[in-house]
This record gives C-alpha cells, structure tokens and sequence, in this order.
C-alpha cells in the first residue's frame, strides 16, 4: 500500500498545532491512516487506498488538522476564471481520449515543496493511477507554455522532443526504447499506432503521457512561480478528482487555482457534492444515539459540512459511494476507541459443519490408533505427486506461481506424507503417520485421508479396519494393481459398491525415490464419498 | 496402653477402644467401635485390638532404610551386589549376566545410592595381526638385515632372506629412508642399526596410551602407518567405589522372596497374600513413548471452532478455487483492484460460467452504476474476466456465499479454513494460511456488536486487550483492523479486518440492505505466539519431533 512521507516541522505547520510524540502517533493511527515510522523529522504513513487525497503532505495534514479539532469543517476552494484552454482533438479518442486541466499562479516553490510535488505526483501515479494506467499526470512551467494548448495523437516518428533527464532529443518510438521511464511504461502505449502528446500555440511538445515531459517546457524549477497541471486518461471523472488532489494540495501551500477550459468544459471543478444524509440510518449502524449537532460536529472533524439533513463533501474525497462512508467517518470521528462493546442477548443455536464433524471423527479413531497427524499444503508440484509416486495422472498447475515448489494442486495427500517420511528419517521409528485435508479433482476439492506406517499390510488393514467398524460400514478390499504399490500387495478399498480409495504395501521403487531405506504401507481414503455413502 | 471410654454419639452413649502410641516425632491414636455395650469377651478384644495397631499398618512405618531398599532391588541388582567391589568383567562371570546388564544395574544402584561410579574412557593400544606375529619372530627389517651379512642382489634377498614379496620390498625402503642401506647392483649395509625399541614395545603390549614415554610415542605413531600391526582401542570403563550404605547392604540377606509380577497365577492361588512386593523408584524416569496426536495447529483450529459454536455460530463450508465473480465482484472489489493482479493471487488458466446470471446481473449494476442506491466503481464490467478461475483469497468467498443462499435474512455463521496468495514463502510468510471467517447477519446489528463479538473471541483466544483501530476494506464500511496487545512482548500484534458489509455488496447477494457484521481474522500469529514458534513456515513442517513432543493447547 502506498505511503506519504512528511517532513515533520512543515507537516506541523501545515496542521498547525504541534502534539506529542505519543498523541501524535496515537491520532494518526485512529484517523484510519497506518502509522509505519516516525524518525527524528521524518514521519512515514501509510494511507489506505480509499483516501489518494490523503497522499500528498498537504492533503494529509489537511485531514488531520480537522480530526484533532484545530481547523474543522469543509474549507473553501476558489476557481478563478480565467482565458486558458485545452482542445481535445479526435485524434487521441481511441488512445487516451480524456484530460483534465488547471492552472496553478502564486507559487512560493523551494527545494522541499519541490520535493512534496513530485511526492504527490509519484504517489498518484502508483496508486490511484494504477502505475500511470488509468491516470498520468502532467506539471509543467506556465512561463515556458503559449496557450491554447492541444491534446492529440500523432505518429510517434514525428513526435521529436528532448525528454526529461536527457541530453538529445528522441522520437516517440526512441523514447521508449532508450529512456529508463519509457522502457518502464512502454507496454502502456508500444500497441497503439499513434502516441498522445499535448502540443501547446508554439507547437512545441509539452509531454507525451502517460510516459514523460520535455525537459524544455515540462520541467518545474525553485523559480516555478505558475503551473499548467494536466491528468491524462480514460474517463474524465477520474481524471478530474485526480486533478482535485493536486490542485488542493498546492493551494494549501498558498496557490491560486485558476481554470482551464477543455473542450469548452471548466476544469477543475472544486464544488462540493451534496449528499442526503439520514441520521437515523447512521444511528442505527453504529448503535448510538448522536443527536443532530452532535453528528454536524463529528462530521466537520472530517472535513464536511452538515446543513439541514444534507452533508457537503469535498471535491478531492473520491470515496464516498453511500451514506455508509459518512457513516464510518461519523465513527472514526467519535474514536472507534469510545465505542462500547456489546454482544446482543439472542440465542442462535450452533451447527459444526457434517463434513467437518466427520474428519474429525476420522481424526479422533486414527489418533486412538496412536498415529500421529500431519498438516501439509495443498499445493505441491508434479515430481512429489507424480514422478516420486511412480505415476503418470493428469495433475492441474497453477498460473504464473512464485513458488515452483508449489504449482500443482495435489490429487492425493499419500505422496506428503512421503515428503514427511523423507525428511524426518533421523527421528526414532515407527512413524505412524495420517492426514486428512482437501486434494484436488480437476478444480473441484474435496477432502481425502491419507496414511502411512512403518509396517506391512497386515498392519495398515488392521487400522482401515478399525477405521471401518468404528463408522459401522462394512467395507471390502479387492486385489489390484496400482504402481506405487508391491504388486499382489495392494487393494482396492470400496463400501456399498463404491470406490473409496486404495491400500499397500509401498514399492520399494518408491521408497528409493524418496530414499527411504525402511518398508512402508500406505493408503488413500475418499472422505468425501465415505460421507455420501455415510449419509445415504 | 489400651483403654475403654465411652463417646456420645446423637446422644447415645457407645463403647470405643483408644491406643495411643508414639512414632517418631508424632503421637498417634488409634480407636475400635465396640457398641453400646461391653460384650464378655471384651479382654480378648483388646489384645486382638493390640495386635492389629502394633503388626498393622503402623508397623510397617518402622521398617529400617536397608530393609527397604532390600525390597526395591530389582533381580538384576541382587545379582550384581554380592560381587560389588570386582571388576566388571569378573562380575560377568560370577553373575553370569551380560556386560550391558551389569552395566544397567550399576546404574540403577548409583541412584540408589549403593556404589558410586566413575566412568573412565582408556586409550588401549594393542596388537593386530601382524603385530601379533612380529612379536613373536621379530620384525621384517631385522630379518632382512640379519641376512645380509655382505653386499647381496636383490635376487638373492629374494631367494634367502624368508621373507615374502610385500615385507622384502617394504623392508627395503624402510632401511633405504632411514639410510641404512645403499641400493645399486647390490644392496648394500651402511651402519649397524637394529630395531631392539621397537620389538621391545611390541612386547609390551597391550599398553595404555596414557603409560607410554616419549619415545614409545613416536614408535607408536610410526607403527601406526603400518599395515595391520597395532591399534589404539578406545576402551570405556567404569570404576565402581561401594558407599557404607552399599557395604551394609552386602552384608544382609538378599534372597527374599518378592513379587516381580503380579501373574495371573499368583492372584488366582492368592499366594502374594504372604509374599512382599518388590518396591519400585516411582521417582525414575521412564523411556519415552510418543502418542497419536492432534497436529498442533489443527488443536488450535479446533478451539477458535469451540468458541464460535459457544457463541451460537453455524459451520461454512466450500471451495477453495471460485471464479474471480465469487472471490472478488460479489465483494464490490472493482476488476482492477491490485489484489486480482497475477502475482498477489493464484489463478488458474481455466474460466467458468457464472451460473448465477440474475445476481451477476445485479453485481455488474452496482459495480457500473451503484443500482440506485450507490454511485458505485463508474467503470465498465466485464464479465470474462469474472469467470477466471482463482483459489480463494479469502474465507470471504464463503460469506458471500452464504448470504446469496440465505432465504431469512438472519444468521450467524463463521468458517475456519485456508486461504492462498501468491507470496513467496520465508519465515514471516506463507502462500498458504489459515483465517477464521464470521459474519452475523440481523436487521438490528450495529457496529458496538461487532466490536463485541470480536473482543470476545479474541479474548478467549488468550488476548484480553484489543484495539480496533480504523481500516480500508473493499467490501467494509465501517472497517476495522484489529491489533491485540502482547503482554509479554508489550506489542500490538495485527490479527486481521473486520467491519460491516457494504450495502453494495450486501444488497445484491441478500435482496435487501440488511446489516451484515463481517470478519477475517488470522490464526497463524496467535498459533505460532502459543507454540513459541517464529518461523511460519513451522506451522505445515511436520517435523515429526516437533509434533510429537509441542505442547497441548490448553486454552
């Protein structure tokens, strides 16, 4: 998950209160932010992915000013008006058909809140902009651009321009060839026949999105006073509360925001949304009973504003789909710490699931027996389930696993209980040994027993046997040949005319493939038909 | 003495026999119920009363520290003590009873205080086959000097000298190293030299290593590359001193005749009535024997299970691999939440239908549109990518499930099982995990519910402090992430999210925006804090010590 750091004396500022080290870390935590570090003047937070305002210093103190109380409410975003436009030609419609643009004046820029711009910039990108794909975002010099701006698609061998961090200038096609960035993003646009640039009055390329900025016009320094921001994209919506993050963000830190018309559109567009609010329902959800002033002061902690059954909310909050998120930050404003816990006195009446219960009947038998349970992974790989085994069964492999070890959905639960045998050689002997967990039948699980032990057949019948008398079914073993088991040493195991699994002595075959020097019996139990047949 | 007294019982008088007596430092009183007259035989009846305290119990609270020791030595021990004081070898002989045996009972009466021991390991350096022979007639190199008296060939050497091809050609570069001999067209001797020392240690043996002088050493090490003449022997033995307690011991009779076991036969004749028992250490150790066992986790499992039926829960049950419908739309988790990238997940290359059309149906509305009740994601959804295959992220799918299947809209219901991610395995993770699922599904449920309902668990999971502090969830709102303290690590610990159910997600699935109170909580961190186990890999190692020997949960 994404995280904001914050320099902690400009953090404060921003806040405009300084709390203890222990307050300061306790409110962070229940503002619904994850506290990861706070070191000497640096503090490090992880924002939760329902809240990209929250990632920019400025957004972040914004919410947290309101939350302990120093400056509540809904604060108050001015557009100016202004004569800028950005055109949209038909070009790009099929590419990256939408922006949304502003105009930032009155910048007081330093190294440090360079420094912030680029933070909010790379954090977006990350995140709400799933790496550039839904959003990239563009900030450039307002001295070095001739309005009317255009954003279209031209063919990447024409788009000729000196990309940020290089010395020469490349085409489209070079650039993400040769820059690090664009070999990074190249897979975003490497598909499409026409590349999207936005080209400004003096037809000089300004950035070809969502890859990289020229570094003639597109690049911002300490002497930025003005900036054109641009988020590029696919639908406006998201675009345009992107847009709002940052806007707000740079605003906090004293810019005026100035609009941009695009395709006729005013953007940014900072007013805030009404929502119907219903206090009962809030009341009911979180088992209070907050009066209506009590519910308009929790609100403005927020950051809201609450007029008469209505809730005004900030144009950068992109996450609030139901009345139910004001209703959760209601309940992150009252201090999930201040809520009194309650079990309701209903009585409901408990159910242990019948397959379960059966297991653990099974369980309970076999551990009676003295054997000892095992508990592996579902997941295995083919040599374990297959070539150790001595077979050849069509196994199911998983896509793409980090884990080569684990790829294939096991079938049976026999050949991890080899693994086990395998691996614990060193240990005082018998090993008597059974699992029941899920194996796999094409992409269906089910559950299966397996167990082995140091012995003959003989002695593993004996435990089916008791395994048997003790479900009170009757059951039959048939002569049958099975390769990871002695031949004439092996069983086929049925009840009621069905099969359930099979039983042997294991091949010595397989006890070299897992380098056992000691003989073995070993057998596989369909539980699941076991309970079926069980049932009927 | 014995004396009558009469006691008052519910106010009736009845006659009693006292005798009190003194042992050690303790006076003891024993009585007899007479009745509530002195029969006429009363004299006998205080002598057989007399008979009783004295031959009784009491008396064999008097039976002397040897005597019981007599009757605890186990028939190996009575039949290596009259020969204590011998070596061990000489008491295999006279015991007739094997080394290991003796070796057993040694043991047993050093804790028994009876001898003392003191184990003693001794290099012994003795002679091997050649060795043996060398001894006897002299070493190789003797020989062959003997013989050549005079400048000789080779063939002849061969031919006169008695010894055979390996001791000749050995021999030869023996004396040739040490330049004793001259090898040309003759061999011939340059100084007198014999090998006296080394036939004189040879005669010596067998020696201990400890004995030796410097110079014995160095013969010994030469020897040592030598073929077949000697070896050091690593000879471990026991010295055994008798304790006083031992001496006494030796001299009482051992021979009584008690009860190893109690035979069938012996019960069926009840001829044990006039023998003793022979007394046992209840003190000692005992071999260990290994029990059929609960794998440690699953006792756990098995325990959070316990307390959601406590609670009135009923028992999910499903799949582990869904289509991404189940596992992440059903949820309102948006198709390009980062958690349905491939490599947080684990999918399959297969997809199947959805075969519940109306609430897939209602899904994609509240995912495009938010139905009428929520803007929802704003996106176009897609049903392909709903019908991949992947194994479930969560114990959620289950839920889910069960509220699409839910005909009143009430219940409380939880789920234990594993869930998967596509996470490289180290010590602090695992691509496969255990979670417990609840939800609780009830018109009138509110948040204050949830928070009690986790508290409760969490607390009988051994945590009694719990935090819940604010937290994001697709599917939740309000969402909580729960942390427990650790009240010897003095740490929060994060066990897992919890919250409402969106009415997105709800609405669809139920029919109607009813609260639902959900959770996923992690077994794995409270499993691996009771065992004391650090490595999460540990938990599916099955090391088959480890099983035997973990601890019960006893919680």
């Amino acid at each position: 998950m994404p995280t904001v750091n914050l320099n902690k004396t400009e953090f404060e500022d921003l806040v405009g209160k300084k709390l203890p080290l222990e307050e300061l870390k306790d409110r962070i935590s229940m503002l619904g932010t994850d506290l990861e570090k706070i070191e000497g003047n640096e503090i490090e937070v992880e924002i939760f992915p329902n809240r990209p305002d929250m990632l920019s210093e400025q957004g972040f103190a914004r919410a947290f000013s309101s939350f302990i109380g120093v400056k509540g409410g809904l604060r108050k975003y001015n557009v100016r008006k202004s004569n800028y436009e950005v055109k949209i030609e038909k070009s790009v419609k099929g590419i990256r058909p939408e922006t949304a643009c502003a105009v930032v004046k009155n910048l007081k820029l330093d190294d440090d809140k360079i420094k912030s711009i680029i933070q909010i910039q790379e954090k977006l990108h990350v995140s709400y902009g799933r790496n550039r794909k839904k959003v990239a975002i563009g900030i450039y010099p307002l001295e070095k651009i001739k309005f009317p701006i255009r954003y279209l698609a031209e063919d990447p061998k024409r788009i000729e321009f000196k990309p940020l961090e290089m010395t020469t200038v490349l085409n489209g096609k070079e650039i993400l060839e040769k820059h690090p960035v664009g070999r990074d993003y190249k897979h975003l646009l490497e598909k499409e026949d026409k590349f999207p640039i936005f080209r400004d009055a003096n037809e000089s390329i300004l950035s070809m999105p969502p890859i990289i900025n020229s570094d003639d016009v597109g690049k911002v320094s300490a002497d930025t006073k003005e900036v054109f921001v641009e988020c590029s994209g696919f639908d406006y919506e998201t675009l345009s509360k992107c847009l709002n993050f940052i806007v707000t963000a740079l605003n906090d830190i004293g810019g005026e925001i100035y609009e941009v018309k695009v395709d006729g559109k005013e953007s940014p567009d900072l007013t805030p949304e009404e929502m119907k609010f219903d206090l009962g329902y809030c009341n009911k959800i979180l088992g209070l009973e907050l009066k209506e002033n009590e519910v308009k002061g929790l609100l403005e902690k927020m950051g809201y504003d609450y007029v008469k059954g209505k809730v005004l909310i900030p144009a950068y909050r992109a996450d609030i789909l139901h009345q139910i998120d004001l209703v959760e930050d209601i309940a992150i404003a009252y201090g999930y710490e201040n809520f009194k816990e309650e079990i309701p006195n209903v009585s409901t009446v408990a159910k242990e699931s019948e397959r379960r219960k059966l297991n653990r009947k099974i369980s309970e038998v076999l551990m009676g027996l003295g054997l000892l349970e095992c508990n592996s992974f579902s997941l295995s790989n083919e040599d374990n389930l297959n070539k150790k085994m001595q077979i050849t069964t069509k196994l199911m492999k998983v896509e793409s696993p980090v884990n080569q070890d684990y790829n294939t959905l096991r079938d049976r639960i026999l050949p991890n209980l080899m693994e086990i045998l395998s691996e614990n050689k060193r240990y005082e002997y018998p090993h008597n040994l059974f699992e029941i967990g899920k194996i796999f039948e094409g992409v269906k699980d089910k559950d299966s027993l397996g167990v082995v032990i140091t012995g003959n057949f003989t002695e593993l019948k004996q435990v089916l046997d008791v395994l048997f008398r003790s479900l009170n079914l009757e059951y039959m073993v048939e002569e049958t040949e099975h390769r990871s088991f002695i031949s004439g040493r092996c069983g086929r195991i049925s009840a009621k005319g069905k099969d359930l699994g099979v039983i042997g002595e294991l091949s010595p075959d397989v006890l070299e493939n897992w380098g056992l020097e000691i003989a073995f019996s070993g057998l596989e139990l369909d539980i699941e038909r076991l309970f079926d047949i069980i049932r009927t | 003495m014995v004396y009558r007294k009469q006691v008052k019982i519910k106010g009736q008088l009845y006659w009693y026999l006292f005798h009190t007596f003194r042992d050690k430092d303790k006076f003891i009183k024993k009585a007899k119920y007479i009745g509530r007259n002195l029969p006429s035989n009363i004299n006998q009846i205080e002598k057989e009363f007399l008979k009783e305290v004295k031959f009784g119990k009491i008396t064999k609270l008097m039976v002397s520290k040897e005597d019981k020791l007599v009757e605890s030595l186990h028939p190996l021990e009575r039949r290596v003590i009259p020969y204590l004081g011998l070596d061990v070898k000489d008491i295999v002989k006279k015991a007739e009873l094997s080394e290991v045996e003796i070796l057993r009972a040694l043991q047993w009466l050093e804790n028994k205080e009876v001898v003392t021991l003191k184990k003693e390991s001794k290099e012994i350096i003795r002679l091997l086959k050649n060795g043996e022979e060398y001894k006897k007639r002299g070493l190789p190199e003797t020989k062959f000097l003997k013989v050549l008296d005079k400048p000789r060939t080779m063939k002849w050497m061969m031919e006169k000298s008695g010894l055979d091809k390996d001791e000749l050609h050995f021999s030869l570069g023996l004396l040739k190293k040490k330049g004793l001999i001259e090898l040309g067209s003759e061999i011939k001797r340059l100084k007198k030299e014999n090998f006296k020392d080394i036939e004189e240690f040879l005669k010596s043996l067998p020696k201990n290593f400890e004995d030796l002088n410097d110079k014995e050493k160095k013969i010994m090490e030469e020897l040592k590359q030598r073929k077949e003449i000697i070896e050091v022997d690593l000879k471990k033995g026991v010295e055994v001193s008798v304790t006083p307690l031992g001496k006494e011991l030796m001299k009482k009779n051992l021979d009584v005749n008690l009860i190893e076991n109690l035979t069938p036969n012996l019960l069926a004749k009840g001829s044990w009535k006039s023998k003793k028992f022979r007394r046992y250490d209840v003190s000692l150790n005992v071999p260990k024997i290994y029990p059929g066992k609960r794998h440690f986790v699953n006792q756990a499992v098995d325990y959070a299970k316990r307390i959601w039926m406590d609670m009135g829960f009923e028992e999910m049950d499903g799949q582990i691999i869904n289509t991404s419908f189940w596992n992440f739309d059903a949820l309102f988790q948006p198709q390009d939440h980062p958690a349905r990238d491939m490599q947080d997940s684990i999918f399959l290359d297969k997809k199947e239908e959805i075969k519940e059309k109306e609430m897939m149906k209602k899904v994609k509305e509240m995912h495009e549109t938010g139905g009428k009740i929520s803007k929802g994601w704003q996106y176009d959804w897609d049903e392909e990518k709903a019908k991949k295959l992947v194994m479930r992220t969560h114990t959620t799918v289950l839920s889910a499930q069960t509220l699409a299947k839910l005909k009143e809209k009430r219940g409380k219901f939880f789920a234990i099982g594993r869930n998967f991610r596509n996470e490289a395995v180290d010590w602090s993770h695992g691509f496969e995990f255990n979670q417990t699922e609840g939800i609780v599904v009830d018109p009138d449920a509110n948040f204050r519910h949830l928070l009690g309902y986790l508290k409760e668990f969490i607390k009988k999971m051994g945590f009694p402090k719990a935090r819940f502090r604010p937290a994001y969830f697709p599917y939740t709102e309000p969402s909580i992430e729960i942390d427990v303290f650790h009240p010897t690590r003095k740490t929060w610990i994060e066990l897992g999210g919890a919250g409402i159910f969106r009415p997105e997600m709800v609405v669809p699935l139920l029919g109607e925006n009813v609260p639902v109170l959900a959770w996923g909580l992690g077994l794995g961190r409270i499993i691996m804090d009771y065992y004391d186990i650090h490595d999460i890999r540990e938990l599916y190692k099955n090391d088959i010590k480890q099983l035997r020997e973990m601890k019960t949960w006893l919680r």
